[in-house]
């Protein structure tokens, strides 16, 4: 962002950015920047809260006044929560499958709702909701120790098909919570703690560091501090 | 600790792009006469655009009308659930609507653009090709001001 900020200025065109890290927009130096301590993933802070996104958007558009480059922090700093999100989870239905795929299996009215609501889905960077289930049977055998290598996920890109995964998730549990919005991180908890999925898929990704599996194939599997 | 604290202190340890001087396009009109888009990290494209590679250092057009968009970034390392809630936390185009319409801004532009924030280490094509490809459409649609959002 900052970088563009420097491009687009010097091109001519007045710019803010929103930016969520003081360490790198102070050593980075773009023109103007509103730092806003929110949760990373919501540079305007609160989903659903029409009232405090145009407070940002003001606060941003202020500093077109100012003579010089300049930072000024957003007075209010929203924490993540990585409490996770309190979302029912379907009953096992087939004790012959992997508790995970069973899950998946178990979640996809939700997730089919919240595509019809929504009219989009992040799912499809690799594979479809389809192959879900079968995706996470691959992940089952990995953390049950079979050789990556000769199991092949339905698509080799093994962060976007975790991608994929995950989103299905939150994309259903979020169909299927109640109240405010969960706070930034409380999906991403549910998913990877609560879950069959999540927790298979830790497994597997730590299974294939066992097996000494190349570091982009399962480090990325997950977020970075898991 | 959790995540974005990670985050945020593995940001303080990255080697960043230098840039010797800060170019300052002190803006020529008001806010209430100046056309303002919003172009986002968020890797943003519509499902029938072509998504984000890895290394994408390409940007999507996103038109004004558009809101079944899909957030293509690479990283698992942030919250996408606030996303998948309200599309305006990441890319604030309602309350761009909003202001305009309330004469706060003079317009809203009708094409915003989308980047991938993962970019490779150097950005240059960001810096010499694809960035200023951007400011050059930018400025062709008559736009001012530019609100930079990442995720």
């Amino acid at each position: 962002m900052s970088t563009l900020a420097h491009v687009f200025e010097e091109a001519g065109l007045s710019t803010i950015v929103l930016g969520s890290n003081r360490s790198v927009v102070e050593r980075m130096k773009p023109p103007r920047v509103l730092h806003c301590e929110f949760p990373l993933g919501r540079p305007l802070g609160k989903p659903g809260d029409a009232e405090f996104q145009r407070d940002v958007l003001a606060r941003a558009f202020a500093l077109l006044e100012a003579d010089e480059p300049i930072i000024v922090d957003h007075p209010e700093t929203i924490e993540c929560d990585e409490t996770p999100m309190a979302c029912s989870l379907p009953p096992r239905y087939d004790p012959n499958l992997p508790a995970a795929v069973d899950e998946a299996q178990g979640l996809r009215a939700a997730y089919d709702r919240a595509v019809a609501k929504r009219g989009v889905t992040s799912v499809g960077r690799t594979i479809t909701a389809d192959q879900v289930p079968a995706a996470l049977g691959v992940l089952h055998q990995w953390a049950e120790g079979a050789p990556w290598a000769e199991t092949p996920l339905p698509d080799p890109n093994s962060i976007g098909v975790c991608h994929d995964i995950r989103s299905y998730y939150e994309e259903a549990g979020l169909e299927l919570v109640d109240g405010p919005p969960p706070a930034g991180r409380a999906a991403e908890a549910w998913f990877h703690e609560q879950t069959e999925a999540g927790k298979t898929l830790m497994a597997a990704r730590a299974a294939l560091k066992e097996q000494d599996a190349p570091f982009p194939l399962w480090f990325y599997m997950a977020p970075g501090h898991r | 600790m959790s995540g974005d604290v990670v985050m945020r202190e593995v940001g303080k340890g990255l080697p960043v792009p230098e840039f010797e001087t800060t170019a300052f396009a002190k803006p020529e009109k008001s806010l209430a006469e100046s056309t303002v888009a919003i172009v986002t990290s968020a890797a943003l494209h519509r499902q029938d655009q072509e998504g984000f590679d890895p290394a994408d250092t390409g940007f999507r057009d996103i038109d004004r009308a558009d809101r079944d968009l899909v957030l293509g970034h690479w990283s698992p390392n942030f919250d996408r659930s606030g996303f998948q809630l309200d599309l305006n936390v990441v890319y604030p185009i309602d309350r761009l609507e909003e202001l305009a319409a309330d004469g706060v801004i003079g317009a809203v532009a009708e094409t915003h653009y989308a980047f991938a924030g993962n970019q490779p280490d150097t950005v240059s094509e960001i810096r010499l090709d694809t960035g200023p490809a951007c400011a050059r459409k930018l400025l062709s649609a008559g736009v001012d001001v530019v609100v930079l959002t990442p995720v």
